[in-house]
């Protein structure tokens, strides 16, 4: 069987997965969705055939379980989405028609050669940038829960930093592909427009307080770092500079202050100054609310889940028990109704798509092409690790989507981007092989 | 390069394990420590989408039901208690706000479906795969309605309790407190049931008098004291006394009390008369005699200093026994740490709950052994079959036979021509003992108390009443309440 037939019998697996999915929603639900959950399990898969199709046109060689293990993550998603709230699910159907769109698009632009990117570095990482402080300006930008990451244009709103993370990789993988023999000897000089670029991106972080993604860089950063100039010395370098920069900031913001705070003692005996209302509280009742509610519901799920659609997520007066659950905390939800056996299975799915990132870059010749592999392989690992570390406690939470599971468009969009890149380089690694 | 993206890849790859090492620590091994927390509000609603078990009394008399609410397309189940504050303290409560009491809070694992027999094991995870709502187990209970009722009634506008016992079995009969609430408000006005007020402070509502309540216990102490004389084998039945009207106390009088049916001097009494008419020289000078040490010992062998057994909560049943500064004491060193002349009148500073106190006269009634007071008879599983029947068991012998059989006839003529023939019912043996205690100094309001079984030599029922804050004597204001229930209970069929 050939690459793209393999991919073809495995997204016909997803699909019937996805349609086993809405259809246990519903039967839960009846009460409150209709049957037309079903038809979003055909209009899901009918998708994902034109997406396989655009794949069977531009890249025939590349990886063929990477598409569907990432039509698996965002039919969970969406099912999840959808159970939570079927208003979100439509807005998030559309977001996916977007993304697979620019999928497409990107795949159709570069299946020639994405190498000539390389050549835009510069211009993909001043880009990067500009995204960068879209939500710090004053007319367009917003702030949700202390950070500044959202752009309002009308009704539409749009996180920039998501294809920021996509530009800047690309930025980073043609500029260290072209000086990795000069960095690695340590001049300082080569390290000016790197430190200047990554600078700039770390600073506009700081000032929209996204604390998550100032880790998401910087973790990339070093990453790509090591790979390129295969220095140890960097990377320790490196994560001092930034445990010394995060102390400062500890001392400084407020805002990073209580979140360290709320992850080493979600829990209080005694009251403690409430700054949501000024009252005294319990810690867990105040600032730390969203993070231990998200563990009772990780809790709750124990070794085999509530079941799709069982999930406790309301209180007996029908309010919210966890805010931000389709994005940021999904994996709470996840984790609640499909128990540990579940959402040990998604995460597998997790380490599957980061080995195959990996091994496509061991595959890929050139340096730029191993380096853009490991850039958005690492990214996609760092930034699942960043949201569901944090949900899980073993780091600091920062509001973060998790990567095509999350409800949000800029999120998917980004993504799909990210799928594509990794698919252009399987292609031709495997194209070149054959 | 490749050998860099090798160890990078180790990396990513850990980075996802140690997410699945993590999850796999909060939904096993933390989880029961975080089911557990008061905060957990998630715990708190699921436990509203399993449908309840009911709570019934003998008769089938339903005692908490359901009530469907449906939020954000999920069914809860809230609960109803269509008796209003009849059986409120023994069956207690189960609501979001305030958590849960009684038989709702120490049952909750059978109500909920969630207790580990085999069956409800099985029949659970069934419901639960199939997506079915689950059901908790019923409980059935031992206690009579109608004779409820009657108690309820007849402590209307007081503060007090009574409980009946069914001496053969432990069954718990009735189990009243007053003053009650409407379990019902407990969710939607709590307000108003902080301020019911009654005709004593605090009035306490939420307080199960029946098992909880701790009270001075006066002259019916004087079984327990009559108990231990009888069988230290110094004493029988015939043994005779010279009552001057008082006993001497640290070279003070100690005057015999007021309530006593005849003239306050009574001269030479036998032992039968001397608990006849409660003579306080008497039983000091017995006291004094055998020690406090023995009657301690004694009312230890009744279950005084354990939590009476029953299946209502731990924290909702007190022990009785010694009290100093609030709490339970038992003395190192009896003959100094306690006036034992005053203990065996039962004043010193015993205290004692209705529970105890009628284990107390079943003890007599039965032969010398206590039956485990019980309040629960069965538990069914939703389609009927048993999943849990309490069986009478012996919880202790508080005496010997032949110390029962005197005591019979001792109580027997409290009733037939002592301080309680207020108890009498025409045509049937009834044995008794008042109980007057002072709570503070002459003058004051009393702490009144009438303990009794019939029909003595086979009895049926074993009770004890207790009322706050009364003016008469334990045989003009707890003896006739201890009647009508008794009556209530003699009248209905006799349960087997």
């Amino acid at each position: 069987m050939n690459a793209r037939n393999r991919e073809l019998a495995n997204l016909v697996a997803v699909g019937a997965l996805t349609a086993l999915g809405f259809a246990s929603v519903y039967i839960a639900r009846q009460e409150v969705v209709s049957t037309a959950s079903l038809s979003y399990a055909g209009f899901f898969f009918a998708l994902y055939l034109a997406a396989h199709l655009v794949a069977r046109l531009t890249v025939p060689d590349a990886d063929p379980y990477l598409l569907p293990m990432a039509g698996l993550l965002t039919g969970i998603g969406l099912t999840e989405i959808y159970r939570l709230n079927p208003s979100d699910a439509f807005r998030q159907g559309l977001w996916i028609v977007v993304a697979l769109a620019a999928f497409a698009a990107t795949l159709f632009l570069l299946q020639h050669d994405y190498r000539r990117l390389e050549s835009y570095k510069y211009l993909f990482g001043l880009s990067a940038i500009g995204l960068l402080v879209l939500p710090a300006l004053p007319v367009l930008g917003t702030s949700v829960n202390g950070a500044r990451l959202w752009v309002h244009v009308g009704s539409l709103q749009f996180q920039p930093g998501e294809l920021a993370k996509v530009f800047l990789i690309v930025f980073l993988a043609g500029y260290l592909r072209e000086k990795r023999e000069v960095l690695a000897q340590g001049r300082l000089k080569d390290f000016g427009p790197l430190l200047l670029i990554w600078g700039g991106a770390m600073l506009v972080l700081v000032e929209t307080n996204d604390l998550g993604s100032a880790l998401l860089y910087f973790g990339i950063f070093l990453a790509m770092l090591y790979v390129a100039t295969a220095r140890v010395l960097y990377v320790a370098l490196g994560t001092g500079l930034f445990l010394a920069g995060a102390f400062a900031v500890y001392h400084f913001v407020g805002h990073v202050r209580d979140r360290i705070t709320i992850w080493l003692h979600p829990w209080t005996d005694h009251a403690v100054y409430c700054s949501l209302n000024g009252k005294m509280l319990p810690r867990q009742d105040c600032a730390s609310y969203q993070l231990v509610k998200s563990l009772y519901s990780v809790a709750h799920g124990s070794w085999f889940g509530t079941g799709l659609g069982k999930g406790t997520f309301r209180t007996t007066d029908g309010g919210q028990l966890i805010p931000y659950l389709n994005t940021d905390f999904i994996y709470s939800a996840l984790a609640q109704e499909l128990g540990l056996v579940g959402v040990a299975a998604l995460l597998l799915v997790y380490m599957l798509v980061v080995a195959r990132g990996f091994k496509i870059a061991m595959l890929a010749d050139d340096g730029f092409s191993k380096l853009l592999a490991i850039g958005l392989t690492f990214a996609f690992a760092l930034q699942t690790f960043i949201i569901v570390g944090g949900i899980l406690r073993l780091i600091p939470l920062t509001g973060i989507t998790l990567p095509f599971v999350s409800y949000g468009g800029s999120s998917v969009v980004a993504n799909f981007v990210l799928l594509a890149g990794l698919l252009l380089i399987s292609n031709r690694a495997n194209a070149e092989r054959g | 390069m490749n050998r860099q993206i090798a160890k990078l890849a180790l990396v990513g790859v850990a980075l996802v394990a140690a997410l699945i090492v993590a999850t796999t620590y909060w939904q096993t091994w933390a989880t029961a420590g975080l089911n557990d927390r008061q905060d957990n509000e998630i715990q708190r609603v699921a436990q509203f989408s399993i449908k309840r078990g009911l709570i019934r009394a003998a008769d089938g008399t339903v005692l908490a039901s359901n009530r469907i609410k449906k939020a954000g397309g999920q069914k809860l189940y809230f609960r109803r208690y269509p008796q209003g504050g009849l059986f409120s303290h023994v069956v207690g409560y189960s609501t979001q706000s305030r958590s849960r009491s009684g038989l709702e809070s120490s049952l909750n694992d059978y109500l909920t479906g969630s207790n580990q027999n085999l069956d409800t094991v099985l029949k659970t995870t069934l419901q639960r795969i199939r997506g079915a709502t689950i059901k908790g187990n019923n409980v059935w209970l031992t206690l009579k309605p109608g004779a409820q009722r009657v108690a309820m009634q007849q402590l209307a506008g007081k503060c007090g309790s009574v409980v009946a016992l069914d001496p053969r079995t432990g069954k718990v009969l009735v189990m009243a407190s007053r003053p009650t609430f409407d379990p019902n408000l407990v969710e939607k006005d709590f307000a108003r049931i902080n301020n019911i007020s009654a005709a004593c402070r605090p009035a306490a509502p939420l307080l199960n008098r029946a098992t909880d309540g701790l009270f001075v216990p006066g002259s019916i102490f004087k079984v327990v004291t009559s108990a231990a004389a009888l069988d230290s084998g110094k004493y029988t039945i015939d043994s005779r006394f010279l009552d001057r009207g008082y006993c001497i106390e640290y070279g003070k009088k100690v005057l015999n009390f007021g309530d006593q049916g005849g003239p306050e001097v009574f001269g030479s009494v036998n032992f039968l008369q001397a608990l006849q008419h409660s003579i306080n020289a008497v039983f000091c000078e017995i006291g004094n005699a055998i020690g406090a040490g023995r009657v301690l010992g004694t009312s230890k062998q009744f279950g005084f200093y354990d939590d009476p057994p029953l299946e209502t909560p731990g924290n909702e049943r007190s022990p009785s026994g010694l009290y100093n500064r609030g709490k339970l004491f038992y003395p190192g060193d009896p003959s100094t740490q306690v006036d034992s002349g005053r203990l065996a009148f039962g004043q010193e500073r015993m205290l004692t709950t209705p529970l105890q106190m009628a284990m107390v006269a079943a003890a007599v009634a039965n032969k010398g052994v206590i039956m485990e007071p019980h309040v629960v008879d069965r538990i069914t599983a939703p389609g009927g079959a048993v999943v849990k029947r309490v069986r009478p068991s012996k919880d202790r012998r508080a005496m010997r036979r032949a110390t029962a059989n005197d005591l019979v006839q001792m109580m027997e003529a409290v009733v037939t021509g002592g301080t309680g023939t207020a108890a009498q019912i025409p045509g049937v043996r009834v044995a008794g003992k008042t109980g007057t205690a002072e709570t503070g100094g002459p003058g004051t309001p009393n702490t009144t108390w009438f303990i009794s079984f019939a029909p003595a030599g086979a009895a049926r029922v074993a009770i004890a009443v207790v009322l706050q804050n009364q003016r008469g004597s334990g045989g003009t204001t707890a003896a006739p309440i201890a009647l009508a229930v008794m009556q209530a209970i003699l009248a209905g069929r006799s349960n087997p």
